[in-house]
C-alpha cells in the first residue's frame, strides 16, 4: 500500500499528515520526496542514518575528436548544446541526461560522466523506516532523486507514505505515479481551495484513487470542504486548528506519538485510508 | 560589422523585442553595406533552452554585436564564447538603436538574468 500525500501549495500540512500516519502505522516506510527542503526527518530524528549519493549522466565532449558536424546540437530537443567558436558547449542546467548526443555523435567524441545532484539518507525511527531525498543547492530538477527514492521499494506488507513536494509540476507527477492512493491535504481558505483544485485535477488526470484531509479546520465556512462537496470528492477526515497540535508540531514532536488524542485521530485516518485502498483494489480487480 | 537585434516585426521602424530568446525575428544589419536581413528565430517556440538556440542563430549569423534590452545567462555565455559584445538597447526603433551604436552611445549590458528553466512550476 503506497500512499502519496500532496497539496497544491506549501504549508498545508503534507508533512504533518504523512509523518503522523507513518508513526500511527508503526511498522511502515516514510519517504520524503520534497527534495528541495525535506523536513520529515526533523520529526522522526532517525538513527543509524546511511547516506548515498545520487548522480546523473552528463555529456563530456572531446574537442580533439569533434568534427563540427553539429549532429548533437541538432538532436538536442532541450537546446542544451551549442556549437560556438569551433567547439561544442554544454549548458549543464538544461541537459536532461538523455544520452542522445553521445549515441548520435559519428566521431565518438561524446562520452558521459557522472554528476552528483543530491543524496538519499535512510535510517530508523522506532519502527518507521525513514528515507529522505536531498537535492544539492543550485540543481534545477529533483526528478532523478525522486526516481531513486521510489525505485527498489521493499515488496512487503508495510505501508509506504510518500511526502510529496508542493504543487503539481514534474516532481509531483514523479512522486505519485506509482502510488495506490493519493491523499490531498487542504486548508480552509479560498486560496487553499484553489490549490486543492490544481492537485485534484492532477490526480484525476493520473486516474489515481484519492481523498481529502481538511487541515486547520475552524468553525464556519470552509471553501475547501465546499469544493469537495461540489465535486463529489471523498473527505477522509479533518484536523482541527488546535494550539496543542501546533505546539507539538513546532517543537518537532510527532503528535501521534505524544498525544493520546492525536494518536487516536491519526489511527482513525489510517483505518479509513486502508479501507479506501482495499475498496479501490477490489473495484479495479 | 554585423549587428543582431531581436525584432517584433520585420521593419527597421519597429521596436526592439523585449525578449531575446523568444523574439519572433532577428535583424542582422551590416553597418558597412547598410544591408538588413530579417531572419526567423527558430527558438521562439522552444519548450526550453530558447536562449541557447537563439544564441546559436546569432553566432551563425557572424554578427559581432547584439543589441537587446535583456539577456539570460545561457545566451550570454554563448555570446561570450563567440566574442560577440552585448549592448543594452535604448527606447526607440531598431534604426534608432543601430544609429546609437554606430555613434558609440550604447553601453554594454551588465545585468544578465538567470535562466527560467525549472522555476516556472510547469516543467
Amino acid at each position: 500500500m503506497k500512499i502519496a500525500v500532496l497539496s497544491g501549495k506549501g504549508g498545508t500540512g503534507k508533512t504533518l499528515v504523512s509523518v503522523n500516519l507513518a508513526a500511527a502505522a508503526g511498522k511502515s516506510t516514510y519517504i520524503d520526496c520534497d527534495v528541495e527542503e525535506p523536513n520529515g526527518h526533523l520529526f522522526f530524528k532517525p538513527a543509524d542514518v546511511k547516506s548515498e549519493s545520487v548522480t546523473v549522466k552528463k555529456p563530456l565532449i572531446d574537442s580533439q575528436l569533434c568534427s563540427g558536424c553539429r549532429k548533437c546540437v541538432d538532436f538536442c530537443k532541450f537546446n542544451a548544446l551549442a556549437y560556438v567558436g569551433g567547439r561544442v558547449i554544454l549548458f549543464d542546467d538544461i541537459c536532461h541526461s538523455c544520452g542522445g548526443c553521445a549515441l548520435f555523435c559519428p566521431e565518438k567524441a561524446i562520452s558521459e560522466r557522472e554528476k552528483s545532484v543530491g543524496y538519499v539518507q535512510s535510517g530508523m525511527s522506532e519502527d518507521v523506516s525513514v528515507i529522505t531525498g536531498i537535492m544539492n543547492t543550485g540543481e534545477a530538477s529533483g526528478v532523478p532523486i525522486i526516481k531513486r527514492l521510489l525505485e527498489n521499494l521493499p515488496e512487503d506488507d508495510k505501508p509506504v507514505f510518500i511526502d510529496c513536494p508542493p504543487g503539481s509540476a514534474c516532481i509531483v507527477m514523479e512522486s505519485i505515479k506509482d502510488a495506490d492512493y493519493c491523499l490531498l491535504v487542504a486548508e480552509p481558505t479560498i486560496f487553499g481551495a484553489h490549490n486543492l483544485s490544481m492537485v485534484y485535477r492532477l490526480v484525476k488526470l493520473f486516474g489515481k484513487p484519492h481523498g481529502v484531509v481538511l487541515n486547520k479546520c475552524l468553525e464556519g465556512d470552509n471553501p475547501s470542504e465546499r469544493f469537495c462537496v461540489e465535486n463529489g470528492i471523498n473527505i477522509l477526515g479533518s484536523i482541527p486548528f488546535d494550539s496543542e497540535l501546533g505546539t507539538l508540531n513546532s517543537n518537532a514532536l510527532i503528535a501521534a506519538r505524544e498525544s493520546a488524542k492525536y494518536g487516536k485521530l491519526f489511527n482513525s485516518f489510517l483505518e479509513t485510508v486502508a479501507r479506501e485502498v482495499q475498496h479501490e483494489a477490489a473495484v479495479n480487480s | 560589422m554585423k549587428i543582431a537585434i531581436p525584432a517584433d516585426e520585420k521593419s527597421l521602424e519597429s521596436g526592439v523585442c523585449p525578449s531575446f530568446g523568444r523574439a519572433p525575428y532577428f535583424l542582422i544589419y551590416d553597418t558597412e553595406t547598410n544591408e538588413s536581413e530579417f531572419i526567423d528565430n527558430s527558438a521562439a517556440a522552444s519548450q526550453g533552452g530558447a536562449g541557447v538556440k537563439a544564441g546559436q542563430t546569432i553566432v551563425d549569423s557572424k554578427a559581432r554585436a547584439l543589441i537587446t534590452p535583456r539577456c539570460g545567462e545561457n545566451a550570454a555565455m554563448a555570446m561570450h564564447a563567440a566574442n560577440i559584445k552585448i549592448y543594452k538597447s535604448i527606447e526607440g526603433s531598431i534604426m534608432d538603436n543601430i544609429n546609437a551604436l554606430t555613434q558609440g552611445k550604447l553601453s554594454i549590458l551588465e545585468e544578465i538574468h538567470p535562466g527560467f528553466h525549472g522555476h516556472h512550476g510547469g516543467n
